[in-house]
């Protein structure tokens, strides 16, 4: 564990900004009625949300914390943690020096549901209300396309009613999908996004149906958390070897959420079989690394807490300061708090690139 | 040349050449049903024969005709008297994890510790091997290593790394319980029963994607095999991961602990520091060791890994992992070197401890 | 350090906690089952405000598949990550010998007492009828 003594940044250091690219303001299925067609709120109120996963309310693997969310976060007036913008602004947006937020919602917004028509009219309304509910009341918010991504004709609609709009920071998927992401199937989306200008996201979660893990059904919530991990690492490397990058080299990927510890040695692994398998995959013009390194983005939530602070800066060199940008997860239980969550030996430059250089530039903020 | 004289390769796979050379090891009901039936065979996909990574070029034999480590005295020379070890651990992948029929699992099983037996240990006495187990019923599998632990020459129960259900699920159990009672660790080499998909997500277009897959559900069953508490229930239980990569364990571990500190009163049994029970009981093999020919990675890996304990030395003959006869990364401290050639596969293997004849 | 008066005994009955502001510090009072115990609020992990968190029992196990409950109420788990600390020693669970929350001595005094020892209490009178949790900070 790390027990190096953390002075944290102070507070009123007014060159510090934060550019958090991963907070999730919550919305309710109320909330998002005035953006639905009759058709579908009547099948939402009456079937519900179909998530592939057997319970109508929460989840196989329950969470450790109510709505897996910080219990201070809780608004004092009632409501759902980061329901309420006021208590929000007061506990995290003012609380710390936010430049902009970027507005991850993980549900309700319908994506992965077994009826695609659904969950194309459920992406539709959450990113309206990301722009009503949230966005106009306070523009530090900056929304996220989510799109019903299993449907890629749909999600070409959406992220193209979207393009050009600059609320919108990227374009939002989720982890767990039903085949890996490089597949091309999927191929649509990206071409939609690099059309719209935007990069995607790809945020922990979903249900896939699919077992966590590739050898089954893990039984506890620790492993669900562990195996994000070993599911990004999947997505990344579908993405590199199935040659999406060599289609499309504008296309910029955020991971959200998955820490970061497992990039380098996938890359060297991924590097090492290439070297002798390349005849298998010709489209590959370069090392799978370099591919990573170039297309790759993740977010710092949640953070590894090395034993030694020198194995954590290792593994961040490795990925490259400038592919790295913070992220809190406010109000999720694993939040990483922007004071402290850095390690503390990382030079003023590096922080900056961390805290807002980076996601400036990738999302182009001015 | 890596080793020495006392070395021990502790991942070393001879190919069984043909379904003919081991039909005198069924009984007749198989040896009439491969025949009637017309099956072709029992080789798993894993390893595609020609895929370069599966026969290192150089390792093929005389005529590069891909059959590169069917015999004894082909295998000894390279892994033993070429590479320099003592002795060598046997890890046939024949594809006894894969009928769907547990009855036909159990068969192909015997009939390849049956060969492994007589025709490569009592060939050469060097050699030792692990004990295939038809995993599609954990009874039979328990039967299995019954069947075979009297022979000191089996040092180890062998798994494939993806399964129908995560290794520390509790119905496991058995087969852990019969590795304690013998002193044999439990291997888990790459491999899938093709119950579930090569990767969580589905199943990927290329075969390199596959191959580098298995990293991921090593970790998976890492994580399993701790969180379920199979370490807690069986305190003297030794996993070995064989042919991981190795590298990702650090990352992995620093995810799982973060987390554990946070959750772990949904495991309590898991009282310690997930990395302190891996390095307790958990092994890795050495080859392949995912991260660039450079000795200063390699330092900066053997320290993320933070126990001169945990690597055992291996070949992964007739793989391609590496080129040349120093199967060891450059960059490792010379003291580590003979713990992970000789030390650590001794504490590892109670059996290469014993004199097997 | 000085002593603190910092609440009326019957304001924290048994397995509540109070938040207070004492020497600039903030310190989580709690009761168990009649013993009072001070901690800094501060979680040494991240700084999570241990008043935030919950109460719950020690969960432990002998073998896997036991959860063996005891001692309720007596740790505190983070509101952010939930570390567990013992409350009775501010030692976490997860690393006790090396991770821990400052404690601070309490006692209960009459007020009595108080009226005529060097107490501070700042922020309410003091009845000499009544009992008073005093926290050494
Ligand atoms: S801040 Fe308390 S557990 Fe992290």
């Amino acid at each position: 564990m790390n027990i190096e003594v953390r002075q944290a940044d102070v507070h009123s250091n007014s060159k510090l900004k934060i550019v958090d690219v991963d907070i999730h303001p919550k919305s309710s299925v109320e909330d998002l009625k005035p953006y639905l067609s009759q058709r579908w709120w009547d099948h939402l109120v009456t079937y519900g949300a179909r998530q592939r996963q057997g319970y109508s309310k929460g989840f196989p693997y329950p969470k450790m914390q109510p709505m897996a969310s910080r219990r201070d976060s809780w608004p004092p007036d009632g409501g759902l943690p980061a329901s309420n913008l006021a208590f929000m602004k007061q506990q995290f947006l003012d609380a710390y020096p936010i430049e902009y937020a970027i507005m991850n919602p993980l549900s309700p917004t319908g994506q992965g549901d077994q009826n695609s028509d659904f969950s194309a009219a459920m992406a539709y309304a959450a990113n309206e209300f990301q722009l009503e509910g949230w966005h106009n009341q306070d523009s530090r918010l900056l929304a996220s396309v989510v799109v019903p991504f299993e449907d890629a004709e749909a999600t070409k609609v959406e992220v193209k009613r979207r393009a050009g709009d600059k609320r919108f920071a990227h374009v939002l998927l989720k982890t767990r999908t039903n085949d890996l992401l490089g597949k091309k199937q999927y191929w649509p989306v990206y071409e939609a996004a690099i059309e719209a200008g935007l990069p995607i996201g790809i945020h922990v979660f979903g249900t896939s149906g699919r077992p966590a893990s590739s050898t089954g059904w893990p039984s506890f919530y620790i492993e669900d958390m562990t195996e994000h991990a070993s599911c990004c690492q999947a997505q990344v490397a579908s993405l590199v070897l199935e040659g999406v990058f060599d289609r499309y080299p504008e296309l910029k990927i955020v991971m959200i959420e998955a820490g970061f510890g497992w990039m380098p040695s996938l890359g060297w692994r991924m590097d090492k079989n290439w070297k002798k398998l390349k005849d298998e995959v010709p489209h590959l013009k370069k090392a799978p690394s370099e591919y990573m390194r170039e297309h790759i983005w993740v977010s710092t939530q949640p953070m590894e807490e090395t034993e030694t602070p020198e194995h954590l800066l290792d593994t961040m060199k490795w990925i490259g300061f400038d592919k790295i940008m913070f992220s809190s997860d406010y109000p999720h239980w694993d939040f990483d708090d922007p004071f402290l969550a850095l390690p503390p030996s990382l030079d003023e430059a590096t922080r900056n690139k961390i805290f807002c250089e980076n996601a400036r530039s990738l999302y182009r903020l001015s | 040349m890596t080793a020495t004289k006392t070395a021990i390769d502790c991942d070393v796979h001879p190919t069984v050449p043909s379904l003919k050379a081991l039909l005198p090891h069924f009984d007749e009901y198989w040896r009439n049903s491969i025949a009637e039936r017309g099956i072709p065979g029992f080789e798993s996909n894993t390893y595609p024969p020609r895929a370069p990574i599966s026969v290192r070029q150089d390792w093929k034999g005389k005529n590069g005709g891909g059959n590169a480590a069917t015999d004894v005295t082909m295998l000894s020379a390279q892994v033993l008297d070429r590479l320099g070890a003592g002795q060598a651990i046997l890890n046939c992948l024949y594809g006894a994890h894969l009928p769907y029929s547990e009855d036909m699992g159990v068969a192909v099983a015997k009939a390849v510790n049956n060969y492994i037996q007589k025709e490569w240990l009592d060939r050469d006495p060097r050699l030792r091997a692990s004990i295939v187990v038809p995993t599609q019923n954990i009874e039979y599998a328990v039967d299995e290593v019954e069947r075979m632990a009297a022979d000191k020459r089996f040092v180890q129960i062998q798994l494939v790394t993806m399964q129908e259900t995560p290794l520390g699920r509790r119905h496991w159990w058995p087969l852990f319980a019969a590795a304690v009672k013998h002193d044999l660790p439990i291997g888990i080499h790459p491999g899938s029963t093709y119950r579930q998909s090569m990767t969580s997500l589905g199943w990927p277009s290329y075969y390199v994607e596959d191959y580098v897959s298995y990293a991921q559900a090593f970790q998976s069953q890492l994580g399993s095999l701790i969180c379920e508490g199979a370490f807690a229930k069986f305190p003297k239980l030794k996993v070995v991961l064989m042919e991981s990569g190795v590298t990702w364990l650090p990352g992995f571990l620093w995810r799982l602990s973060k987390f554990w500190r946070g959750v772990r009163s949904e495991v309590p049994w898991v009282d310690r520091p997930p990395g302190e029970i891996v390095r307790e009981h958990v092994r890795l093999t050495i080859q392949p060791f995912d991260a660039p020919d450079d000795p200063a990675i390699t330092e900066q890996m053997a320290d993320h890994l933070g126990s001169d304990d945990i690597l055992l030395y291996a070949s992964d003959f007739p793989h391609w992992q590496f080129d040349g006869d120093d199967a060891l990364p450059r960059g490792l401290p010379e003291s580590l070197k003979r713990k992970i050639l000789v030390d650590n596969p001794l504490a590892t293997y109670p059996r290469l401890r014993e004199d097997a004849r | 350090m000085a002593s603190h008066v910092v609440a009326a005994v019957d304001e924290i009955p048994p397995g509540r906690r109070k938040l207070v502001e004492v020497a600039g510090r903030n310190i989580v009072v709690f009761n168990l089952g009649g013993d009072f115990f001070a901690l800094n609020n501060r979680c040494p992990h991240r700084g999570g405000s241990l008043a935030h968190g919950i109460t719950t029992a020690l969960v432990e196990s002998t073998v896997p598949g036991e959860y063996r409950c005891s001692r309720a109420g007596e740790m505190v788990k983070c509101p952010w990550h939930g570390w567990e600390f013992d409350i009775r020693t501010g030692k976490s669970w997860c690393d006790p010998s090396r991770l821990r929350v400052r404690q601070y001595t309490v006692t209960v005094k009459e007020g009595r007492e108080l009226v005529e020892g060097p107490y501070k209490a700042e922020s309410f009178p003091v009845r000499v009828e009544n009992n008073y949790v005093v926290v050494e900070a």
